[in-house]
């Protein structure tokens, strides 16, 4: 992430404008060649097909899905839960990826190795773990099945290591010995951590961010049990549209999957911008 | 130069595409042989098939015959056989899964002009309870009781769901001094009692063994299953509920040995086997114990009331327009309007 920004930037000095000009010798044609079909054959044509079918009814087709209470319900709990989430891990990922970098304890590899459990585990098994452990019978009484408290839970749990394991490798990489000169020039603390760290891993920890909002607004398998789905409480989009599909409505599970990728990239991009701006202030 | 190198990465790309597509149309297009079947069913099946199977392996018409088997929610495997997925026997959960492969061309329109109407496995709709029913369930009646925390898979993505649905309005309709409006009161009063709706039916039984609500209204084989299995559940047989009739259909482009398949499934031997699983035997004189029912011996009591989707409302074509249609539908209103006064 830092090194895409920096090699954009170092373009954008050098020609004026970026990206107009080509660099393409014979073998990196032939690489983008391939990158292109590999991409469009498994990305864009698929993308190309739902956006399609989602036109079938032409623009009624998406007003009719945003104006159905209930899809309208699922959207805002999942973008609403999405972004709760996201916020959480924002804080408690750059948390722990900095206990993982910067402080030696007992356990920290384990640690470090059973951060990655939730991206290996299939999440239904994930959903049932987390029931047996929250739910009606779990061991320390707390409840939350059935309740949009569940879909957080879920959400958090399988979005976990994505700010980690972004942020991990750059606080890695951060100088300690700038930091130290620093405080030697008497700056506080705070003042070290603002002014120097959170610049530099701010661009991590919005590609984290980003990945994980991605993440958590198309998760279905973890909820499958625990959130009961329950129309106008625990229902997300993802069980929104597979209801659609079940019920043989392709155009509207269309409709509904196409604004979902509208609302993914509103935030992938917004993340973006957020971190260009604080990057150049920093 | 420049040009000519993009021209190349377009060609490329270009000459790529093809000949991947191609090579995955040549691969998907395979077809069965004569001594090999394809059967595929809805999730119930897996267990129940498994013996059926071996025991047709042990008859002259079956001895030869190996089998590829394919399980999964009922409308899923019903898409999947019209998108390609070669099939020589399917067996679903509703008649409207057939009824679209029928309109797809892959099953004959005939196909339920046999003894049973097509229908190969029976069941009802029951209330599956904790151990010892401690909350006193008898009665559809009892489920909208304050308090009464019901599961029911989702009718909007759910076979199975829409058979427990369908019960309750009858219950509500058929009862005496019952009508539609009485069914619609009740319906909304038991959507309003429920605390999850997994979308299948199977995800609703783990919901329930995990620990989740009261009630839930599952297939009596389904109930009859987990309680053979030491589930520390009950189930309860109401004194008014609706026949759940699968359907099996031979695809039009089977091997021959399908038919004979078919016809051993509904023969006296078949039928016992399926009873053993816990199914309702869709021809007379089947006698076998039950593992896991409320009386083995005596595994499937006769329903004084009992409910059929053709007697009671006109067949699965219309009932699915009136109750399920995803605009229109009565109980697709009832779960939009669930939130009003929740």
């Amino acid at each position: 992430m830092t090194t895409a920004v920096l090699s954009q930037d170092t373009r954008a000095v050098g020609r004026g404008r970026p990206g107009v000009r080509s660099t393409l010798t014979k073998g990196s044609a032939l690489g983008l060649g391939i990158a292109m079909t590999w991409f469009s054959l498994l990305v864009l044509i698929p993308l190309a097909a739902i956006v399609a079918t989602a036109g079938d009814e032409g623009w009624h087709g998406y007003v009719d899905t945003l104006t159905n209470p209930q899809s309208w319900a699922a959207i805002k709990l999942t973008v609403g839960q999405s972004l709760l989430v996201t916020g959480i891990n924002v804080v408690m990922g750059t948390l722990i990826a900095w206990v993982l970098v910067r402080d030696r304890f007992w356990g920290k590899r384990l640690l470090d190795l059973v951060i990655d459990i939730p991206f290996a585990m299939p999440t239904i098994v994930a959903g049932l773990v987390l029931l047996g452990l929250y739910g009606p019978r779990g061991p320390l009484g707390i409840n939350v099945s059935n309740t949009p408290a569940s879909v957080t839970l879920a959400l958090a749990f399988v979005t976990l290591p994505f700010i980690v394991r972004t942020v991990q490798p750059v606080l890695a990489e951060l100088d300690a010995d700038v930091e130290e000169a620093a405080a030697s020039l008497g700056a506080r603390r705070l003042t070290t951590l603002r002014r120097i760290v959170l610049p530099s891993i701010i661009p991590a920890v919005a590609a984290g961010a980003a990945l994980s909002f991605a993440r958590a607004i198309s998760e279905y398998g973890s909820l499958v049990l625990l959130s009961g789905m329950l129309p106008y409480r625990t229902e997300v989009v993802s069980v929104r549209v597979l209801s659609f599909i079940e019920g043989g409505d392709r155009t509207s599970a269309a409709a509904l999957a196409t604004i979902m990728l509208g609302v993914a990239l509103f935030v992938i991009v917004a993340l973006d911008v957020i971190q260009r701006r604080m990057a150049r202030r920093g | 130069m420049i040009q000519r190198n993009r021209l190349i990465a377009l060609t490329a790309a270009a000459l790529a595409v093809p000949a991947i597509l191609s090579g995955c149309a040549a691969s998907s297009g395979s077809s069965g042989s004569d001594d090999k079947l394809s059967i595929v069913g809805f999730s119930v099946l897996k267990t129940a098939n498994e013996p059926v199977i071996s025991a047709f392996q042990k008859t002259d018409a079956g001895k030869d015959i190996t089998f590829t088997t394919s399980y999964g929610a009922s409308g899923d495997q019903s898409r999947a056989v019209a998108g390609g997925l070669h099939a020589d026997e399917v067996h679903l959960s509703l008649e409207p899964d057939v009824q679209s492969l029928v309109d797809a061309g892959l099953v004959d329109k005939t196909w339920d002009q046999n003894s049973t109407d097509g229908i190969l496995t029976d069941s009802v709709v029951v209330f599956l309870v904790r151990k010892g029913n401690p909350l006193g369930i008898k009665s559809w009646d009892d489920l909208v009781k304050p308090g009464v925390k019901v599961i029911t898979p989702n009718p909007e993505s759910s076979g199975s769901a829409k058979w427990n649905i369908l019960a309750a309005w009858a219950h509500a309709a058929q009862a005496p001094g019952g009508n539609d409006t009485k069914a619609q009161d009740f319906v909304t009063k038991l959507l309003h009692n429920t605390v999850a709706m997994p979308s299948s039916g199977s995800d609703a039984l783990a919901s329930f063994l995990a620990g989740n609500g009261d009630v839930l209204l599952a297939y009596e084989n389904d109930s009859i299953e987990a309680k053979a299995a030491g589930d520390d559940v009950d189930y309860i047989v109401p004194n008014d509920t609706l026949l759940i009739q699968n359907p099996a259909a031979i695809t039009t482009d089977a091997a021959p040995a399908a038919q004979d398949f078919l016809d051993f499934q509904l023969s006296k031997e078949g039928q016992t086997l399926y009873a053993k699983a816990g199914f309702r035997p869709v021809i007379d004189g089947i006698k076998t114990q039950v593992p896991g029912a409320n009386d083995p011996s005596d595994p499937f009591p006769t329903v004084p009331q009992l409910y059929t989707v053709d007697k009671d409302f006109g067949g699965w074509d219309k009932a699915n327009t009136e109750f399920f249609d995803d605009k229109t539908g009565t109980i697709t209103k009832i779960i939009n309007g669930l939130n009003v006064g929740s």
